[in-house]
């Protein structure tokens, strides 16, 4: 029996269309929008005006707070305004638009495809590179990496867990990057185990990726310390509270961190971020995108730069297919619908799925029948009935105790409802007027 | 370029239907129906039918000229009703009152709540216990299998003689009011594989209990419930009756008796197990089972009622809002292991 977390889930087609497609590498397109808000935090502040010429590499805008982030240039050439851009949330949010010159690298930054073993950064040094390399979770939270490399006083990590789940359908990215750049990722793994202070990791895979599990645990036996954990293929395993649980066996008590049970949870992909940043010195502006669909002519899986507009992406995959109803950014089970493809690539884009307009409308909503299978399917233990119900009702009191804060949204009660209720709707709807009101309560 | 669809996630289905799981449990009923035709005949065929007609029509009139909505009758919950309905029902039980219940059942149980989704009792079981109440006579002759096969149109008092006779329970309950020991009850009844198979007296298609488990097999296969309430319902029943048996041989019958007879399975796989009146969480649907078992046995050990599951069931599904109050599912993270220092 393989190893899976211990509450609900579900089994989404796995529909991998792109998987063993080579990264290929999108030409560097000739204008870029760079969002200042790409993570979870306060927006960086933007450090270039109209008219400055930038390299690639540059920072163009640097970290406003504890939880935030660096951003780099991704292109060199001329920044043309500094203006409010639609991005992939729906809303005009401010970007740096950049008109691109050539493809001139930071002298700093080692380009050389050699790898790199020998990890000379102190832990200190590695967070703070991380830090400066404006690294956040490309699993898609888009969380400030070098935060969580910060184990907080009086609290202490034994283990880290690296994502290499892919658990959202269609998407190949991580899968992909595993294949290619399985060497840089247990170096990755050893830096950021140097970071942590920790003498043992695990990175988690699900058993539909047999070639990626076979190839990194050959390659774990030569680092200390990394071990390869395949995972029975269920949804939402990437969850970070899923993961752990999956991995160790360790269940995140409700509201808290993975710390809490000893733990830091990273993507492969930020992973691999990691390695470049400290070895190679290349901050991150450029990530691994993949381009998906039934539809699609050409499911590929692309190295992009950052702010690099999604339809470029969907031209060289082969065009938006006619009958297009859905552009989402990201997986299907909890990627955001997309209301135009101009929007730019950020750094927690992993995937563009195209969606034939015959899939991209709802069924019809019946009567709740009760069948409980919402509440089977909650990897949180919740009703996810009931709390659309009081969601409904505006009866926040209950909501609270009925834990609507634990949900992760993932889409599971949805999914599974034979009724077509928008179950998650209402609940995130819900969780936004509970948070408001335990925010106030608590200031 | 045309407009994109902008939806929260998830953006996929994964296709469940409501009318996918109402015929699914129509499907696992096929095996105890194709018996109950074997063993009743024509009375099984034309209960069956008036049943399920009658619950169709009912659910399409009532939404059509007195509520006025769409109807819902292709989503297969009315023909299920109507189906379970029959099996509820003895074999000689005359046209009009099958409508009756029928129009209890539907109008009374189901529409009267809201339709499918609202209803806080069973629909199948509202009908079959208001029959009950109403006419303890019909409601209580039962054909015997085989022998009353085609008999239902030409009732003589010789053809009733003949025909039919006491369930299991019924004679039961009066052999140990006579004084009979339960040994001696037990020569005259059919053996326990023959009640396995069904051959006994007893409602339509409540007497097969090994039709019934293929029916459960497809279920919980399929899905369409978990093992919780069937298991805790027969589960409860087996140990109740066990103790008892264990305490005094003599007056209490074997827990294999109680279980294979009266509407045990078909109350624990079909009728308990109703989405709309059971309980939401694991823990929950247990308790419920167990009390529908306890009751179960109080009722046909202690009360003048040779048979009491149709009634454990409509007074378990009455606490179901406090159960689902009170009982929660697992949380996630509610058990932490301490971390090792």
């Amino acid at each position: 029996m393989l190893k899976t977390f211990s509450l609900g889930g579900v089994h989404p087609a796995e529909n991998k269309l792109s998987a063993g497609q080579k990264i290929e590498v999108l030409p560097v397109p000739e204008q870029v929008s760079v969002p200042i808000a790409q993570h979870i935090g306060a927006p960086s502040e933007p450090l270039v005006k109209k008219g400055d010429t930038v390299k690639v590499g540059q920072l163009i805008a640097k970290s406003a707070g504890f939880v935030s982030a660096n951003i780099h240039s991704p292109v060199s050439g001329i920044v043309q305004k500094i203006d409010d851009v639609l991005d992939a949330s729906g809303y005009k949010r401010k970007a740096i638009i950049i008109k691109t010159e050539g493809d001139e690298w930071d002298e700093s930054i080692d380009r050389s495809p050699a790898l790199n073993k020998t990890i000379v950064a102190s832990p200190e040094e590695i967070v703070k590179k991380v830090g400066a390399a404006g690294i956040v979770g490309l699993g898609g939270a888009t969380f400030p990496a070098h935060v969580k490399l910060s184990v907080p006083p009086g609290k202490k990590c034994d283990v880290l867990i690296l994502n290499g789940v892919e658990c959202e359908p269609y998407l190949t990215s991580d899968h992909q990057l595993m294949m290619e750049k399985g060497e840089e990722i247990m170096v990755g793994t050893q830096i950021l185990m140097k970071g942590l202070g920790v003498d043992r990791a695990i990175i988690g895979i699900e058993n539909n990726k047999k070639d990626a599990i076979e190839h990194l645990t050959n390659l774990a036996k030569d680092y200390s310390g990394i071990e390869i954990q395949p995972l029975k293929v269920q949804y939402p395993q990437g969850g970070e509270k899923q993961l752990i649980d999956a991995c160790i066996g360790r269940q995140i008590p409700s509201g808290k961190l993975p710390i809490e049970v000893g733990a830091v949870v990273q993507n492969v992909g930020t992973t691999f971020a990691v390695y470049e940043a400290v070895q190679k010195n290349k901050p991150l502006f450029e990530r691994v995108v993949t381009v998906t669909g039934k539809s699609v002519s050409k499911p590929s899986n692309f190295l992009t730069r950052v702010g690099t507009p999604i339809s470029t992406l969907i031209e060289a995959a082969g065009g938006l297919p006619e009958g297009t109803g859905k552009v989402i950014g990201g997986g299907p089970m909890m990627g955001k619908a997309l209301s135009s493809i101009e929007v730019p690539v950020t750094k927690g884009s992993s995937g563009v799925l195209v969606v034939p307009e015959a899939e991209s409308k709802r069924s019809e909503v019946q009567n709740c029948i009760r069948c409980s299978k919402c509440v089977s399917a909650c990897p949180m233990g919740l009703s996810p009935y009931l709390l659309m119900t009081l969601s409904n009702k505006a009866m926040w009191d209950r909501a609270e105790e009925g834990k609507i804060m634990d949900c992760i949204e993932c889409g599971s009660c949805s999914f599974t409802c034979p009724s077509s209720r928008p179950l998650l709707d209402y609940i995130r709807f819900g969780k936004g007027k509970v948070g408001q009101i335990i925010r106030g309560r608590n200031k | 370029m045309n407009t994109l669809t902008v939806s929260p996630s998830p953006h996929v289905h994964g296709g469940d239907s409501v009318k996918k799981n109402m015929y699914g449990v129509v499907i696992a009923l096929l095996p105890a129906l194709a018996a109950s035709l074997y063993y009743f005949g024509i009375g099984a065929l034309v209960v069956t039918l008036t049943s399920v007609v009658s619950c169709v029509l009912f659910e399409w009139l009532i939404q059509k000229y007195l509520l006025r909505v769409p109807t819902t009758v292709s989503d297969g919950s009315a023909i299920l009703t109507g189906l379970l309905l029959a099996f509820n029902m003895p074999t000689y039980l005359p046209i009009w009152i099958i409508i009756i219940g029928s129009l209890v059942a539907i109008g009374i149980g189901k529409m009267s709540f809201g339709g499918l989704g609202n209803n806080p009792f069973n629909p199948a079981l509202v009908g079959r216990v208001f029959l009950l109440i109403s006419f303890p006579v019909q409601m209580t002759l039962w054909p015997k299998p085989f022998e009353s096969r085609f008999s239902y149109f030409n009732l003589t008092p010789d053809i009733l003689d003949a025909t039919t006779g006491a369930t299991p329970l019924a004679a039961m309950k009066e052999g140990i009011a006579n004084g009979e020991t339960v040994s001696q009850i037990m020569d005259k009844l059919p053996s326990f594989n023959e009640m396995f198979f069904g051959l006994m007296g007893g409602s339509a298609g409540e007497v097969a209990a090994g039709m019934l488990l293929i029916g459960l097999v497809y279920l919980l296969l399929k899905k369409i419930i978990t093992w919780h309430i069937p298991v805790s319902v027969i589960g409860s029943i087996f140990i109740f009756t066990g103790i008892l048996h264990v305490v005094d041989p003599l007056v209490y019958a074997s827990p294999v008796f109680h279980i294979l007879t009266g509407g045990v399975m078909l109350g624990a796989i079909f009728m308990a197990t109703d989405y709309v009146s059971s309980p939401m969480s694991n823990k929950g649907m247990i308790l419920y089972g167990v009390g529908i078992g306890v009751i179960t046995v109080l009722i046909r050990v202690f009360g003048s009622y040779p048979e009491g599951v149709s009634f454990a069931i409509l007074i378990m599904n009455g606490f179901v809002p406090l159960i689902d109050r009170y009982i929660k599912p697992k949380r996630f993270g509610e058990s932490v292991k301490p971390l090792k220092a």
